[in-house]
């Protein structure tokens, strides 16, 4: 009760203050009013001549008009409108006409008669087509008023005959986009007019203006956009405009067979010129590829584009876009493709190919070459080998696109993306190799092809090189000389730019758990073993010894044959790199060493895994021991503490959980540990050390929710309410420890109502969850919140100490997958002796390139911060554009950061990290996006009831800068 | 009716390209190339079969070059300074700054090595270009009045080009030679729907349809790439012009992308004059070239530098381009004897060789060679054949017909037999009529030409008025009087015409009796004929005046009884020579008779 007067008086607060803002904009709204027409009315009755009410009218369009005044100024044009005799100014009228009648608010209809009337009596083309446009925004307001609608329709049918192709467009625009679309409305409104808006566009689709032509096409479409059927009878007329003169009108009329052929896909079709027949979405296909060697790139783009979304085509159909018949003097000629394939299946491979090997061979019988492709004949290989680039990113999308759903397709147009490898702009090259990834489920790499995809791995792009490593992740290799080969170009790969380690590591990884009886055979060469002798041992250092390492271990582990060929070193080797390099190194059961972690494995079920188990096991015994001895429950939360960050090393996929929850019990502890403290019952100038401590601890608790809640991806409702619960735990024992240590109720006063206040606003967001809270601290706070309310602050706190000490711990349940974002900074390294030497004063742009796990919008809250020694920071928001997304859950982040500095004597580090931005009010509201990008410092302006903060989630990188005196 | 006539020098051959176009009155002649094959007089087209008597540039209106290679421009001294030609001659821009150098090696070749006498100096080959008038692309050139040319981009060569003669609204479109693929350095031959009534297409591979690009260059990089991975050297002999700019562009984006460092060499002279020109000539190149040359012209070349004749000697992998070709004679041939014992190395000839020629001899396998001075020299270096062709193939030819749409289609520069099967080809899938002449044979083609006439256009507006809606596509018929005069053609309202010819309008009228059995009274039958034609001619207007006639629209219907048969009535119709229609419309309606009124 008291709680809610309490709210009452805030609300009153906050209107009081409302009121005074609304009272100032009406006065000022009620001063603009009348000035502002009846201005614009002295200025047009001014005007001598129409040049002179053209700049009035051109100065009066640049202030925006208030809603209350729209339809007088809107009465005071008109009246001009039709006294004007010059063309000019009553377009201009007729436009601000339009502009007036979309201000926010207004409801046109008033102005809808007078803007049709005008038309009557128009005779100038171009200022009829400005007023169609007038009465198409109008019509755009109105939408959900059939018979509006229905007469601007008319309207635009009556002007369709009009002799001007502007009028006509403008027209075709109107009943486009106001053109009845529900067939029963239509009836009973008037089925006369409304018969058939199809048909009217239709008639026009023969116009003699490409213009309008164009027009009726995008009208078609924007009634199909807006929900109608269009009929089937159109696809003929659609067809025929495929060979239009104009190219907009054929990149149109594409669109429009595109959208029938998605109508119908099944309907029968005839093919002219014979008497088969065949479906339409196919015959819509071979158009379309038809089109794909069209004259004008840009129906080119717009057909490849297409092409990719139509997956009903049959796989007769499909399979032709990658046909092309090669001849030499009438002879019939293998293409390179079919040659690789024949060497590799002769058991050949890789053979110096000598002249003539490619010679014709047999011949062709003239009236069976087909040179016109009637149909989708190798509509991709002339995509793919097009002069845009635009065109061929397009056509690599598309066959992408199709691969997908069609495995026998992707199986065929595997060579022609590998060709694509090789294209000349980079964009295309990284476009092919994301498509073969993503189709990499369907496909096998043949020898040659795999040789042809490895050899791009020297690519001084990195972006291509990671692709592509993150392309052989996922790839199936049929052979062991396939994996050899990888090998050998991965590890030369890494000679050549050391900076791929990891992703070349990872690359491995996968490469060796997919493919294990492959690299079963390959063992003994690869760790260099003789059956008789000893070998040396290698460096364990060595990047590449560790790659073959990695694919070994992996592919090891669903083969355990393998361990028999390994020597004594290997075994220590693995032992090593299990433990420095866990997420590359899965666990192996190998002879004659005990599993730690699985004594009893028989017993697990297969799909548990025994450390979620442990995870499972240690929580619950925490959870569990609710009533020991303090000094027992501190050491038990601080063994699992312990337990579960270790585990999170060991598990990668179990990491986020067990710091998750790590995360949480640390709070507990610190909580506990706070509350424990012997020194609450001794007087207040004895609190200091004490007060030191506890408050520390508030405010990492406080710190710890806030990364608890951002920093994870995964994180459900259930575990935000937890979260927010420590967090008001923190505020309480905070609000406990300034209690204790400040003098005087006055600031105390200001404190707890502000608590009382958050209390409130937890209860009113998470009231669903309240149930599942039985005997948690706000549970008893709510209890008691009547009196709370009531009592004095000293009163209130004594109260919060007690809840707070007798309150029980929360259970934490955990989510389905729980991800920790990370990122880490591959550059700059930090290693460098030489420091980045720049004239003071100027700026030096540092590259910064780091890789983000798990985060979610990136673009938004992920910032760089720069530290200088004299303590300054900077805040730096990278561009969105820097941000790549290479793979599902990650990122990464290519940007520059500028420094600059006065100068220094001698050069000294600088520390860049990555934070990671968050907002308080984003988990609950939609996210806001933040329009600023501007660098600023670290302050950060705090909205009003949101907090925002930064977590540093990377490790920090020292640069060594130096920046020298300006030189005279 | 109209006709071009057509004379071309190299009908069914490939070199020695030179057709003579004779279009609406006009003469043009499209290249003046010259024959590799001939040292002696047959090396240039015969100019006496232009014209007996009388001077060249009498006859001719103007010379079209497509291109620089040669064999589409070699013979243009000898044909301008030597025979004697004054008139205009049109090239692109990048074909004036490299034809002269291309016939001054040319001149050099011949005159100082060879030691012919009676050829063009340098000097002609100046005056030469100084009649020369430079073009752009899709810029329309007037020739004079009437006469009017256009270029299209043909790909092929830096500078080739397309074009379009146009004489009122008969037009031809010479292609020169031309590429529908694009290239590392160059784009794709591109023209527009220009409906020409003649296409004059090259078929050098009638009969090829070639595979993609991109396999060919994979192989030839990774040839050069594991060559140079393990120490050998590449010698890629080129022809300085064209090719071998294709080849530096392809290894220098490789090298670059892959972060080589094995040096590659050009060998210095006319290339590095031709490098110069590519570089000022970037709007002529492909996507990426123009687009890339604000960092970085593309043929500024990086990792490719001038050779010396050191350099060959030198340690460690290389790659060379050394001309000429063929590995016939001069630098290309002394690296090869140098590299040619080590199996490491590596020869890679990137187009075709003529028999005779070291290069014709190493690809067909030969593994010894006999050297002047008797010299045995054994080839252990790898040699590899990659094409490299810029022309179109027959898919090409047939996709520049569809974009062209032109009504007849002519090829030349290529082999008879091919040819005859790409003309069955394009007659077939186009239905247009195909030619393929011989040398010096003269064919003429038929067109259709539209003329046009001009019309007021009052008379236009009061024409379209009458009727439904205009119509685009349909032809629509118009009254209205033609009046030629003074070579022009007017279409204009036979009353204005009347005026203009001084002549007094007559009217004509048409008069029919029709007979109808009708017992009643003269007015009661004009009563019973007005009813019928109100009811069926709803849409004119029918009316019945005082004095018992009855007119539609301007025509007249009066009923009259029969002299001597009271039972039969005369309707007398009458009408104008413009209604006609409807007036005989008219009488074949009451020839039917009236129906019979139940009333």
């Amino acid at each position: 009760m008291a709680a809610h007067l309490k709210k009452r008086v805030y609300e009153e607060f906050t209107k009081v203050v409302q009121q005074q803002h609304e009272e100032l904009s009406a006065k000022k709204l009620r001063l603009a009013k009348p000035s502002k027409s009846a201005a614009l009315h002295v200025d047009l009755c001014k005007a001598a001549s129409p040049a002179d009410a053209l700049q009035h009218l051109l100065h009066f369009a640049r202030r925006p008009v208030e809603v209350e005044s729209v339809e007088g100024v809107v009465r005071i044009l008109l009246e001009h409108y039709y006294k004007e005799n010059d063309a000019s100014v009553r377009l201009k009228i007729a436009s601000l006409l339009g502009l007036l009648s979309k201000t926010a608010g207004f409801s046109p209809d008033c102005i809808m008669d007078d803007a049709i009337n005008t038309l009557q009596n128009e005779k100038s083309h171009q200022v009829l087509a400005q007023l169609l446009d007038t009465l198409l925004v109008i019509g755009t307001k109105l939408t959900d008023s059939p018979p509006v609608r229905m007469r601007l329709v008319e309207v635009a049918c009556k002007h369709l005959t009009d002799s001007s192709h502007g009028v006509r467009n403008k027209c075709l625009q109107l009943i486009g986009c106001l053109g009845p679309v529900e067939k029963g409305v239509a009836k009973e409104v008037e089925s006369q007019s409304a018969k058939d808006v199809q048909k009217i566009i239709g008639d026009h689709f023969n116009d003699q203006d490409p213009r309008v032509r164009t027009a009726a096409i995008k009208a078609m479409l924007q009634l199909h956009e807006r929900g109608l059927k269009l009929q089937q009878a159109i696809y003929c007329q659609a067809c025929k405009l495929l060979a239009d003169d104009y190219e907009q009108v054929r990149s149109a009329a594409v669109q429009l067979i595109w959208v029938l052929s998605q109508l119908y896909p099944e309907s029968i079709v005839p093919i002219p010129s014979s008497n088969e027949e065949i479906r339409l979405v196919d015959d819509a296909f071979g158009k379309i590829c038809h089109m794909v060697s069209d004259g004008s790139w840009v129906v080119r783009v717009q057909a490849a584009k297409l092409l990719g979304s139509m997956q009903q085509v049959s796989s007769h159909f499909l399979e032709q876009t990658l046909d092309k018949k090669l001849m030499s003097d009438l002879r019939r000629k293998r293409t390179a493709h079919e040659r690789a394939k024949e060497l590799y299946s002769s058991g050949e491979f890789s053979s110096g190919r000598k002249w003539g090997d490619d010679a014709p061979k047999e011949e062709i019988d003239t009236g069976a070459v087909n040179l016109i492709e009637s149909g989708a004949c190798g509509a991709f290989v002339h995509g793919l080998e097009d002069e845009m680039y635009e065109v061929r990113i397009a056509a690599v999308e598309a066959l992408c696109m199709l691969a997908q759903s069609s495995p026998s397709f992707a199986e065929k147009c595997l060579d022609f993306l590998v060709d694509m490898f090789n294209d000349e702009i980079e964009e295309v090259r990284l476009q092919s190799i994301h498509t073969m990834r993503k189709i990499s489920n369907n496909i096998t790499l043949r020898e040659d092809q795999l040789d042809t995809v490895l050899a791009v791995l020297e690519d001084s792009s990195r972006d291509i090189r990671e692709a592509l490593h993150e392309l052989l992740c996922c790839t199936n290799v049929s052979t062991k000389e396939g994996i050899h080969l990888a090998l050998v170009e991965l590890l030369k790969n890494l000679t050549k730019y050391p900076t791929d380690r990891e992703s070349i590591w990872k690359c491995l990884k996968f490469l060796g758990s997919r493919h294990p009886t492959l690299v079963l055979p390959l063992v003994p060469e690869l760790l260099s073993t003789h059956p008789f002798f000893d070998t040396p041992e290698p460096d364990m250092d060595d990047p590449a010894y560790i790659a073959v390492l990695v694919l070994i271990f992996n592919a090891a582990k669903s083969c355990p044959t393998m361990p028999a060929l390994f020597s004594d070193h290997t075994f220590r080797h693995y032992a090593y790199l299990r433990d420095s390099l866990s997420h590359l190194v899965p666990a192996l059961r190998l002879p004659g060493r005990k599993l730690v972690s699985s004594p009893v494995s028989p017993s697990i079920t297969p799909n548990e895994d025994p450390c979620q188990q442990f995870l499972h096991q240690s929580l619950e015994r925490v959870y569990n021991l609710q009533h020991l001895d303090p000094q027992g429950v501190q050491e038990l939360l601080e063994f699992t503490i312990r337990d579960l960050q270790r585990l999170g090393e060991l598990q990668s996929e179990l990491a986020g959980m067990a710091d998750f929850t790590a995360t949480y019990l640390q709070c507990q502890l610190l909580l506990i540990k706070a509350l424990q403290e012997k020194l609450w019952n001794v007087a207040a100038p004895l609190y200091l050390k004490q007060n030191a401590l506890a408050s520390a601890a508030a405010k990492q608790i406080l710190e710890e929710t806030y990364k608890m809640e951002f920093m994870y991806s995964g994180v459900e409702g259930r575990q935000v309410v937890i979260i927010h619960h420590m967090r008001l735990q923190a505020k309480a024992l905070q609000l406990i420890v300034t209690a204790r240590t400040t003098r005087g109720a006055e600031p105390l006063f200001g404190m707890c109502e502000k608590f009382l206040q958050e209390v409130d606003s937890f209860q009113r967001c998470f009231i669903s969850e309240l149930p599942h809270m039985q005997g948690s601290f706000v549970d008893k706070l709510l209890d008691l919140m009547p009196r709370l309310v009531t009592s004095k602050p000293s009163e209130v706190v004594k109260i919060l100490q007690t809840t707070l000490r007798q309150s029980t711990f929360l259970h934490l349940p955990l989510p389905e997958q729980l991800h920790r974002a990370t990122a880490t900074i591959i550059e700059p390294t930090g290693e460098s002796d030489n420091p980045l030497r720049f004239t003071s004063g100027l700026v030096v742009a540092l590259d910064v390139d780091a890789t983000l796990e798990h985060v979610q919008d990136p673009q938004g809250t992920v910032k760089v911060q720069v530290l200088y020694p004299d303590g300054q920071a900077q805040l730096i928001h990278p561009k969105p554009a820097d941000f790549r997304n290479p793979g599902p859950g990650r990122h990464r982040l290519i940007t520059q950061v500028y420094l600059s500095h006065t100068a220094w004597t001698e050069p000294c580090q600088i520390e860049v990290r990555l934070l990671l931005a968050y907002n308080s009010n984003r988990s609950k509201a939609a996210k806001m996006p933040k329009s600023t990008w501007s660098d600023s410092m670290e302050a950060l302006p705090p909205s009003e009831n949101g907090i925002e903060g930064t977590i540093p989630f990377s490790k920090p990188v020292k640069v060594y800068i130096m920046p020298k005196p300006a030189r005279r | 009716l109209s006709s071009f006539s057509l004379r071309p020098g190299a009908g069914q051959d490939v070199g020695r390209s030179c057709i003579l176009v004779s279009i609406a009155g006009k003469n043009v002649m499209l290249d003046c190339g010259m024959h590799m094959g001939y040292n002696d007089d047959r090396r240039f087209p015969d100019f006496s079969y232009i014209t007996q008597n009388g001077r060249l540039t009498d006859f001719l209106d103007c010379v079209i070059i497509s291109h620089f290679h040669l064999d589409h421009c070699g013979a243009l001294p000898y044909f301008s300074e030597m025979v004697g030609y004054d008139g205009p001659i049109y090239m692109t821009h990048p074909t004036k700054a490299i034809c002269p150098i291309l016939l001054e090696d040319y001149r050099k070749i011949t005159v100082d090595k060879k030691g012919e006498t009676n050829f063009f100096t340098s000097q002609m080959i100046k005056d030469c270009m100084k009649k020369v008038v430079a073009v752009h692309l899709h810029q329309t050139v007037q020739v004079d009045e009437e006469l009017e040319i256009k270029a299209y981009y043909a790909g092929h060569v830096l500078g080739a080009a397309m074009f379009q003669i146009k004489v009122g609204c008969e037009s031809v479109v010479y292609t020169g030679d031309y590429n529908m693929t694009p290239d590392r350095h160059l784009g794709a031959a591109w023209i527009d729907k220009c409906r020409p009534d003649l296409l004059i297409s090259e078929s050098t591979y009638a009969t090829t349809i070639r595979d993609s690009k991109r396999c060919r260059e994979r192989d030839f990089l990774k040839k050069v790439h594991e060559t140079v991975e393990r120490g050998g050297k590449v010698l890629i002999p080129v022809f300085a012009l064209g090719r071998a700019q294709e080849l530096c562009i392809l290894l220098e984006t490789f090298w670059e992308r892959m972060n080589l460092k094995a040096p590659i060499y050009f060998s210095t002279g006319l290339t590095e004059k031709a490098n110069h020109y590519y570089k000022l000539f970037i709007t002529w190149t492909n996507q990426k070239i123009r687009k890339t040359f604000v960092q970085r012209n593309m043929f500024e070349f990086k990792h490719i530098k001038a050779f010396d004749r050191a350099y060959a000697d030198n340690p460690g992998p290389m790659v060379v381009f050394a001309t000429p070709g063929m590995l016939h004679a001069g630098q290309s041939l002394q690296i090869f004897r140098k590299w040619a014992g080590n199996e490491k190395n590596m020869v890679i000839m990137p187009g075709y060789c003529v028999q005779g020629t070291v290069g014709h001899k190493i690809l067909s396998g030969q593994r010894k060679l006999e050297m002047e001075g008797r010299q045995i020299l054994e080839v252990k270096m790898q040699v590899e054949y990659m094409s490299f062709s810029a022309h179109a193939d027959a898919k090409g030819i047939m996709q520049l017909i569809r974009q062209a749409e032109p009504r007849n289609v002519l090829l030349v520069h290529g082999e008879a037999k091919k040819m005859e099967f790409l003309k069955q080809k394009i007659e077939q899938e186009f239905h247009v009529s195909c030619y393929m002449p011989a040398n010096g044979e003269t064919t003429t083609i038929f067109t259709n030409p539209s003329i046009p006439v001009d019309i007021s256009l009052g008379l236009l507006k009061r024409e379209t008025a009458i009727g439904l809606l205009p119509d685009a596509k349909k032809p629509k018929l118009m009254h209205g009087t033609l009046i030629m005069k003074d070579n022009s053609f007017r279409l204009v309202s036979s009353e204005q015409a009347l005026k203009e010819l001084g002549l007094a309008e007559h009217q004509l009228r048409f008069t029919c009796r029709v007979h109808i059995q009708d017992p009643r009274k003269e007015h009661e039958t004009g009563l019973r004929v007005y009813n019928h034609l109100k009811a069926i001619l709803k849409d004119y207007s029918v009316q019945h005046l005082p004095d018992g006639s009855i007119t539609v629209e301007s025509i007249l219907i009066q009923a009259t009884a029969h002299s001597e048969d009271q039972g039969t009535k005369v309707l007398l119709v009458s009408w104008t020579y413009q209604d006609e229609e409807l007036g005989s419309y008219l009488t074949s309606l009451l020839k039917k008779g009236l129906p019979q009124s139940t009333a």
